[in-house]
């Protein structure tokens, strides 16, 4: 066995271990909406060593930069804690693959499971076989179909990042008679994109001066957003706010602007890349603000699995448990606070 | 060909099948309702989108858009045109702009400028077409397969390349050219690109024994083969010049979205052959218009302009597409039936 074993024991439920930098107020409620802002070095349970646990970890092909920075994220917390082994699968969009991947994870017997799903539906079967096979499954961003098929579920919210959004864009307005808003959506056949949507429009009825005069829905690609975004700009020769849904096809997004000459509006984007922060930063274009959709949470995933792997909580709860689900804060970054947030930004 | 020239039944287009020269004149005239019939579906969106958005829609600017949007996959379509006259598929297209595009752009972050652009993306998109020439031709591969594998490993390692990171462009001679003040008399330079290409397809295609021995090949490659023409060769050709389209696409891409990752070029094959049908080119092989698939490229995207234009979300859109594609064919049907 590994000398961390002998050595320090951690303390029991890691309430000593409040990392400065990470705020991290759990949730317990169904309705989740609270904060975490994981500052990317700080490991919200105790990081005192303790007993060696294995996570599995199973994400989708990080074919996107979200994506990419969510494996990226897992890694390298991962390799912070000496107690923690990662087994990691290669990512998978099929369905079929990636519920094959995490059986061979279960038969490797790994002591906990992170899992995001390619679709969150689809895969509750084999969350569930986890589960019964008495390894807890973290689950990471797209949810399971019940709360039976993990213990812990960690995710964004994709409504509070269209109401974030929406609120941002109200204020703004708010003194312009008769404003018109766009909307340059995600890949419409995904579910996280609709309630993009509905917060967005849910937040708009707040302010009555506001009208959304038209949305299309790219496929969260830089070529599908300069292409639907040129269009938009044919279609709508005046508007006041557009809203992109993420920050990827948001560079295809702020070539076709560039391209047609506008300046004329304000522009929202959404996830947190790196080259949007430094535009908000340069405030030199139509991009003021960005809703984040933060990849560290997958950093925050693997702490919650070691936490469970080593029996422990998590810092500054009471609680003696992890909790059941956390809800990350779609923060509105913009040219006032994007110094705080450039680190955690994803190429 | 014991059959004797025997005058037209039933309609004046039909030219006797047996001798060569008015055979040849039959299949000019064809060619020509085909493309007439294509001119009026695309007369008819025209008025849709004139009458639905009069102001947006017949607008220099959306001209410019929409043509602009149509080069990258006509460019591509000019070299599947070829592909598939010759009785092949190049399924690989799409993967190897997206190859293409983020090899180019990686060299982009290296500061190798214009030219190192230019020229990663022209010889990354000929050595991909040379791979799956030799593997047609001389490895005796059928060409859904061969092209399909090419696919796969063409994703995978434009893939492997980004991480799936967005690799941006800061070569301000590169990104220029998708300015406007880039337009040579209006017309912006991926339109010109596009328009050269397709100039050169089409001498290609009709003045060229290169063209001629494309349409033998794909026609009856046997008979080919008897007749002299150095099949195999031929179709190195064929996948090598299909390669070079997407080699320039992919630059044109770039220019167009001022970037490089690797889900560019999604779905390119399936939208290059529907051009290439829609146009009137065979899948089987043996006919086909370069004209005809400009003409189905240009449908397409003036389609998807009119969608954005009138505000039409995603779902409708596609079906909209759909019944489209099928009219478009059964139209072409009814006005140029061959027999």
């Amino acid at each position: 066995m590994p000398q961390q074993l002998t050595s320090r024991r951690g303390l029991l439920f890691g309430t000593a271990a409040v990392s400065a930098g990470a705020l991290l107020t759990g949730c317990t409620s169904n309705e989740p909406k609270e904060k975490e802002q994981a500052a990317d070095n700080q490991p919200a349970a105790d990081d005192q060593p303790g007993k060696q646990v294995t996570i599995g970890f199973a994400g989708p092909q990080a074919d996107h930069g979200w994506l990419n920075a969510i494996n990226e994220n897992a890694k390298s917390r991962a390799e912070k804690y000496q107690d923690v082994t990662l087994e990691i699968t290669e990512g998978s969009n099929d369905t079929a693959a990636q519920i094959g991947q995490i059986e061979t994870l279960i038969n490797k017997k790994v002591d906990v499971l992170v899992i995001l799903p390619a679709d969150g539906k689809a895969l509750t079967q084999v969350g569930l076989k986890a589960m019964r096979a008495g390894i807890p499954v973290i689950n990471l961003d797209r949810i399971f179909n019940t709360p039976q098929a993990y213990r812990c579920w960690i995710g964004g919210d994709n409504y509070g990042m269209g109401l974030n959004a929406g609120h941002y864009i109200g204020e703004k307005l708010k003194g312009t008679s008769d404003a018109r808003v766009i909307e340059l959506a995600g890949l419409d056949n995904l579910e996280l994109t609709r309630q993009r949507t509905q917060g967005f429009d849910d937040a708009l009825k707040n302010y009555p001066n506001i009208r959304k005069v038209a949305r299309q829905a790219a496929d969260f690609t830089v070529e599908s957003g300069q292409a639907k975004m040129a269009q938009l700009l044919q279609a709508q020769s005046q508007f006041d706010a557009l809203w992109n849904h993420d920050d990827d096809q948001g560079v295809g997004a702020l070539r076709a602007i560039e391209q047609a000459g506008r300046d004329d509006f304000l522009m929202v984007g959404g996830a947190g890349a790196l080259s949007a922060f430094q535009a908000i930063k340069q405030d030199d274009g139509v991009l003021k603000a960005t809703v984040l959709y933060p990849p560290t949470m997958a950093a925050s995933a693997i702490d919650l699995a070691r936490a469970l792997g080593q029996g422990k909580g998590v810092g500054g709860l009471a609680e003696y448990e992890i909790p059941a689900s956390l809800t990350l804060y779609s923060a509105v970054v913009d040219k006032t606070n994007v110094d705080q947030y450039m680190s955690t930004g994803f190429e | 060909m014991t059959q004797p020239v025997s005058p037209p039944r039933d309609s004046a287009d039909k030219a006797p099948s047996a001798v060569q020269p008015p055979a040849w004149r039959g299949m000019l005239f064809r060619a020509d309702v085909r493309t007439l019939s294509l001119l009026g579906v695309l007369a008819a969106l025209v008025v849709i989108g004139g009458i639905t958005k009069p102001d947006e829609f017949l607008d220099t600017r959306n001209l410019q858009l929409v043509l602009t949007q149509a080069s990258v996959i006509g460019v591509v379509t000019v070299g599947m045109t070829f592909v598939i006259i010759s009785g092949g598929i190049d399924l690989s297209v799409g993967a190897i702009v997206a190859l293409a595009s983020v090899w180019a752009t990686t060299v982009a972050t290296q500061d190798f400028g214009f030219g190192g652009i230019l020229f990663t993306s022209v010889l990354v998109g000929v050595g991909c077409g040379l791979v799956n020439g030799l593997l047609i031709a001389y490895g005796g591969m059928v060409p859904f397969i061969a092209t399909l594998a090419m696919l796969a490993s063409a994703r995978g390692l434009a893939l492997q390349i980004t991480d799936g990171r967005t690799q941006i462009v800061t070569v301000p001679s590169v990104l220029d050219l998708g300015e406007r003040d880039a337009y040579v008399l209006g017309i912006p330079p991926l339109v010109l690109v596009f328009a050269v290409v397709t100039i050169i397809g089409w001498l290609l295609l009709n003045r060229t024994t290169f063209g001629r021995r494309t349409v033998a090949v794909g026609g009856n490659a046997e008979a080919a083969r008897l007749a002299g023409i150095d099949v195999r060769r031929q179709r190195l050709y064929l996948y090598l010049l299909s390669g070079l389209c997407c080699g320039i696409a992919a630059f044109l891409l770039i220019i167009l979205s001022g970037s490089g990752q690797n889900t560019n070029g999604n779905l390119y094959e399936l939208d290059a052959i529907a051009a290439a049908i829609i146009g009137g080119t065979l899948l089987s092989g043996g006919r086909g218009t370069i004209v005809g698939s400009v003409l189905g490229v240009l449908i397409f995207t003036t389609i998807t302009n009119i969608f954005a234009l009138n505000n039409l979300q995603s779902d409708v859109q596609q079906i909209a597409k759909g019944a489209i594609i099928v009219a478009a064919v059964l139209v072409q049907r009814r006005t140029a039936s061959t027999t």
